[in-house]
């Protein structure tokens, strides 16, 4: 699959020349974008979990462990893409780093203290930065546990310093893909219209399809004979976290659309006008049809959550769901014509070979359970 | 409903508790209900009992919340009274779906509630009999209920062999009553013999 990518990109590069190297750019942005954050969303899970003190996901805890360990690698792509598009003199995707442009342009001229080159660069990095140090530290420590005495005292300060980074994260994360990197990256495609509903949106969009990539290694590993620990009751507890999470995207979804709706001002609907009226209409339903109704009534039933072959494949539905709303968040602004997407496609399955390398690779890396962690006991008879 | 008889048995531990659950299905013994101070997962599946249909009574009052709110709404502003607010059209959705969702959400949460209260037979009034004080306290109380084919002595001596203490029968109404515990009696404590003991 990364192979596929690989030659999804050569033959972009070679078929988009001139004018149409804005879809080149557009596909490379939207793909790159989204498959980091969904890795992210890993270190997330991890984090948060580990803040709340759950117990049931430490039987697991080494799969989003592993798939955090592509974010390393996924975030220098998605640096090269950002930094090769701000400083690469074209403007057909990010028209604000053009500054005659923002010159003459009111709007753009009154935001340049944000949407600004240096500004872009410095919060890029930095955000970029941090979530790599934090996931790195947070692998390294679990798998430095590994070696240490089984002991209270030992599992005391597994405890405490897990807490205290995974709290360190937390603060950053919500900093940064809940208000600034989804407005950097992904909102400034079109400058002039702004929500502040975006990046909690863009937050939920990632965070339900990492969940669907947690599911999907966890199922495979058990089919495959590891993750002896791992029962249904795990499944049905993530299965309850995607279905929660799908709804929870279609309130922000709503939220941001209602409001815009309602008050009908020009420069808001702008945005809307060619998802909903354009040519982009039925991208518009049928992301929420596959985003919300399908999970929706798909993982009502207890059963459902509880098969294996079920949460896979709604788990893949609502990832190939997710990767369709970035879709329609990043082309309207900038390729502006609906088109078949077989160049985003194949960008798309190259980044799924990539992560499923870097993931296998993680996962041989170290032991399956982490086997000193103080809820590991409670993890093993959890049941829902 | 009928008075029965009942052989009551006591546990300090739900580590001893779910083995003695296991035994008395396996020997076939009529478990009525074990009353626990705090909800102990998996002991529903232990004791057999079979998957509740709450979720399904609950999935119906939420859509019939969905329709009502639609409906009502939808006769309101086309049939009844339409009014041109804002130029927005007379069947404006997006307007609609946070006061569906409310009703949505209303309907099936108060008819859960109710369901539940009625599945679980509890209601201001309503009085169940109680086998011991301290079966909601710190105790974990099994009750077994006697049929004519078993034996009563050779039920208390299986509860001995699993754990229990405080092995006893007891006579008592097996459904629910109207009363107060404070003012009435049992009612029906008229119509049972007094146990030997």
């Amino acid at each position: 699959m990364m192979g596929v990518g690989l030659l999804t990109l050569l033959i972009g590069l070679f078929a988009f020349q001139g004018e149409n190297a804005t879809r080149f750019w557009a596909g490379l942005l939207q793909n790159s974008s989204f498959f980091l954050l969904i890795t992210l969303a890993s270190t997330f899970f991890i984090a948060a979990t580990t803040l709340a003190h759950g117990g049931w996901q430490i039987a697991f805890r080494r799969v989003p462990e592993a798939i955090s360990m592509a974010v390393p690698v996924l975030s220098v792509i998605l640096l090269l893409v950002v930094f090769s598009l701000v400083f690469g003199g074209k403007d057909t995707i990010y028209h604000w780093v053009n500054t005659h442009h923002v010159h003459e342009d009111k709007v753009l001229s009154w935001k340049s203290a944000f949407l600004n080159k240096s500004f872009f660069t410095i919060a890029t990095l930095i955000t970029v930065g941090l979530w790599v140090f934090f996931t790195l530290k947070l692998r390294n420590m679990s798998i430095e546990e590994d070696g240490w005495d089984l002991k209270p005292a030992t599992g005391k300060k597994i405890l405490w310093r897990n807490t205290v980074v995974a709290g360190g994260f937390l603060v950053i994360y919500t900093l940064s893909v809940g208000s600034t990197t989804p407005w950097l990256w992904l909102m400034s495609i079109d400058a002039h219209w702004f929500s502040t509903m975006y990046s909690w949106y863009t937050f939920a969009s990632s965070w339900v399809s990492g969940l669907s990539l947690i599911a999907l290694f966890v199922v495979y590993l058990k089919k495959h004979g590891y993750l002896t620990y791992v029962t249904e009751e795990h499944l049905h507890d993530l299965g309850k976290f995607m279905f929660a999470f799908s709804i929870f995207w279609t309130y922000l979804w709503f939220s941001q659309y209602m409001l815009i709706w309602y008050a009908n001002l020009p420069e808001e609907t702008a945005y809307f006008q060619p998802r909903v009226w354009g040519e982009w209409r039925p991208i518009f339903f049928l992301n929420l049809l596959i985003n919300f109704i399908v999970p929706l009534l798909f993982l009502m039933k207890r059963d459902t959550k509880r098969n294996y072959t079920a949460i896979v494949f709604i788990a893949i539905v609502i990832i190939f769901g997710h990767w369709l709303d970035f879709w329609q968040m990043v082309y309207p602004g900038t390729v502006k014509h609906l088109i078949f997407p077989w160049y985003e496609l194949g960008l798309g399955l190259g980044f799924v070979g990539l992560i499923i390398f870097l993931v296998s690779n993680a996962l041989t890396k170290a032991a399956l359970v982490p086997k000193n962690h103080p809820y590991l006991k409670e993890s093993i008879i959890h049941h829902t | 409903m009928a008075v029965k008889n009942f052989v009551v048995g006591l546990f300090d531990d739900e580590a001893v508790l779910f083995p003695a659950v296991k035994k008395v299905r396996t020997a076939g013994y009529k478990l009525h209900d074990v009353y626990t101070p705090f909800p102990v997962h998996g002991l529903d599946h232990a004791m057999g009992l079979r998957e509740t249909s709450l979720h399904t009574a609950g999935f119906i009052y939420g859509i019939t919340g969905t329709t009502t709110a639609l409906s009502f709404m939808s006769w309101v502003f086309n049939v009844d009274w339409p009014l041109n607010i804002g130029g927005k059209p007379h069947f404006p959705l997006p307007a609609f779906i946070p006061i569906t969702f409310e009703l949505t959400v209303l309907f099936a949460a108060v008819g859960m509630v109710m369901t539940f209260c009625w599945l679980c037979q509890i209601m201001p009034g309503v009085k169940k009999h109680i086998f011991h004080p301290r079966q909601t306290d710190d105790k974990f109380v099994m009750v077994i209920e006697l049929t004519e084919k078993t034996n009563a002595e050779e039920v208390k001596s299986f509860l001995q062999a699993a754990g229990a203490h405080d092995i006893h029968e007891q006579q008592a109404e097996a459904g629910w009553w109207f009363g107060r515990f404070d003012k009435d009696d049992e009612p029906y404590l008229r119509k049972v013999k007094p146990v030997n003991a």
